[in-house]
């Protein structure tokens, strides 16, 4: 059973966000900058996530708002084809 | 205001007006001295300058960024460490403008331009290594009103300024890129210096570290977080005003070379003067230097009122790359005029005289740092994607 992409998201934060807490105090919709991730640390998640997916963010998806959250992560990731389900059959 | 506005035209002589009686007046005393610019400045006031990107209906000129900018392009030619201090409260300005919407905001702006003050800016702090996006002093709320205790590295001309505008955590549990921008009116503001201003070039702009303790009322807290208004307002308005000052001090040392050369010219007809091919060269880079600075002019204009696109990753390399190319031109200018003028530049005492305007012009690449810069830049190059 492979992890969920929230879980993935969640570890990825863990390991480059560089948050002030722990990514486990953060709800789906808690704001990560206000949680201290840093516009130098968001580059870094960004290019684990392209790196964990295999998949490129488009330009218009290369915005503050796309790595704002868990939730916003999942849906930006969700709109280039990457869910529980294609995860699950991959 | 019942005056017809001014045209881009007219605030340009009105520059070279300011420039002629009073800032190239002052100018080598301030420099020598490393004092305020006190003449200048009250000359800005008199014709309501402070006030230039305060809208109309608030009481200000009304200015659009392009024809601020233009004032003090043309100022920087005659004193730069007067058009500097012009160009940093303007920053502070565009910010209060964009990001105070609140009523209490909105009548401070008009206090500004109607009381004609001037606005400061602590934005580094001692311990945090020079990146203005995070903080470790914290406003302290006490019902309407807050503390705010800083130390900073640098406050340009803070002991002459009516308010400086600081930035700190929004509390004392915020982490440190949760940041707001804070207006901290000198009435309510004890500074105590931590270090002096003697310094290779700007000496005017009296660039003291301090540390700042302020009381201050908790509805002149900018709305938006610092972050939003640092992408969309500060760092473009800054970085669009220094190139345009640093294109002012290219501009000046390039036509001491022009009349240079034109004055041997006169002295031998026929004659081609030696420093003829170099001016040719030197066209080059100034010409360039302010059609980048133009075209980002242009390009922010058009998109400023966009949050999505001011902080689009193009545009941040655009913008720190204006940075990085004009603080660099502007040194290359100077030192090719230099060439052509030969001793009579190097002389401190002739009219072609490029002493200070070296010494200024190398301000440009250390006030925020250019490596930083490249840094930074480095970084959004990783995910801008081809177009």
């Amino acid at each position: 059973m492979s992890q969920s992409v929230t879980d993935s998201i969640r570890a990825l934060l863990t390991e480059h966000a560089r948050l002030g807490t722990d990514v486990a105090n953060l709800s789906d919709t808690d704001d990560l900058y206000g949680a201290g991730m840093t516009s130098h640390a968001s580059v870094t998640v960004m290019l684990a996530c392209e790196d964990e997916w295999d998949i490129e963010f488009p330009q218009q998806m290369l915005k503050k708002s796309t790595f704002a959250s868990v939730g916003n992560i999942r849906d930006a990731l969700a709109e280039l084809g990457v869910d529980d389900a294609t995860v699950a059959s991959a | 205001m019942d005056a017809p506005e001014m045209t881009l035209s007219e605030a340009i002589d009105l520059a070279h007006r300011i420039g002629k009686e009073t800032a190239a007046i002052h100018a080598v005393d301030v420099d020598l001295q490393a004092r305020f610019p006190k003449e200048t400045v009250d000359a800005f006031r008199a014709e309501g300058l402070l006030g230039a990107l305060v809208p109309t209906e608030l009481g200000g000129l009304g200015h659009d960024l392009r024809t601020a900018a233009a004032v003090v392009r043309v100022v920087g030619r005659y004193c730069a460490s007067s058009a500097m201090i012009l160009a940093m409260h303007h920053i502070q300005v565009a910010c209060l403008v964009r990001h105070g919407r609140s009523d209490a905001l909105r009548a401070y702006a008009r206090r500004v331009a109607e009381e004609q003050l001037l606005l400061a800016s602590a934005t580094t702090e001692i311990g945090i290594g020079g990146n203005t996006r995070n903080s470790t002093c914290f406003v302290e709320r006490d019902g309407d009103g807050f503390t705010l205790n800083k130390q900073a590295p640098v406050i340009s001309y803070g002991q002459y300024a009516d308010a400086i505008f600081t930035t700190a955590r929004r509390d004392e549990d915020s982490p440190p890129s949760d940041q707001v921008l804070a207006v901290c009116e000198a009435a309510a503001v004890s500074l105590t210096p931590l270090s002096g201003w003697d310094t290779f070039g700007f000496r005017g702009t009296c660039s003291l570290g301090f540390t700042l303790e302020a009381t201050g009322d908790a509805a002149l807290i900018l709305d938006d977080p610092f972050g939003d208004i640092s992408a969309q307002t500060m760092l473009p308005t800054a970085h669009l005003l220094w190139s345009s000052l640093w294109l002012g001090l290219a501009e000046e040392a390039s036509w001491r070379a022009q009349r240079f050369v034109q004055k041997a010219a006169r002295k031998t007809p026929g004659t081609v003067p030696p420093g003829a091919a170099r001016l040719a060269a030197l066209m080059v880079t100034r010409q360039e230097f302010a059609a980048a600075v133009d075209s980002l002019m242009t390009r922010y204009l058009q998109i400023m009122d966009d949050p999505d696109e001011t902080s689009a990753v193009d545009f941040m390399i655009a913008i720190n790359t204006l940075k990085i190319s004009a603080s660099t031109e502007v040194v290359e200018v100077v030192n090719q005029a230099l060439l052509i003028c030969g001793i009579q530049g190097y002389r401190e005492d002739s009219e072609y005289s490029l002493g200070r305007i070296l010494r200024d012009a190398h301000g440009a690449a250390v006030m925020v740092n250019n490596d930083r810069i490249a840094g930074n830049t480095a970084q959004l190059a990783l995910m801008q994607r081809e177009f």
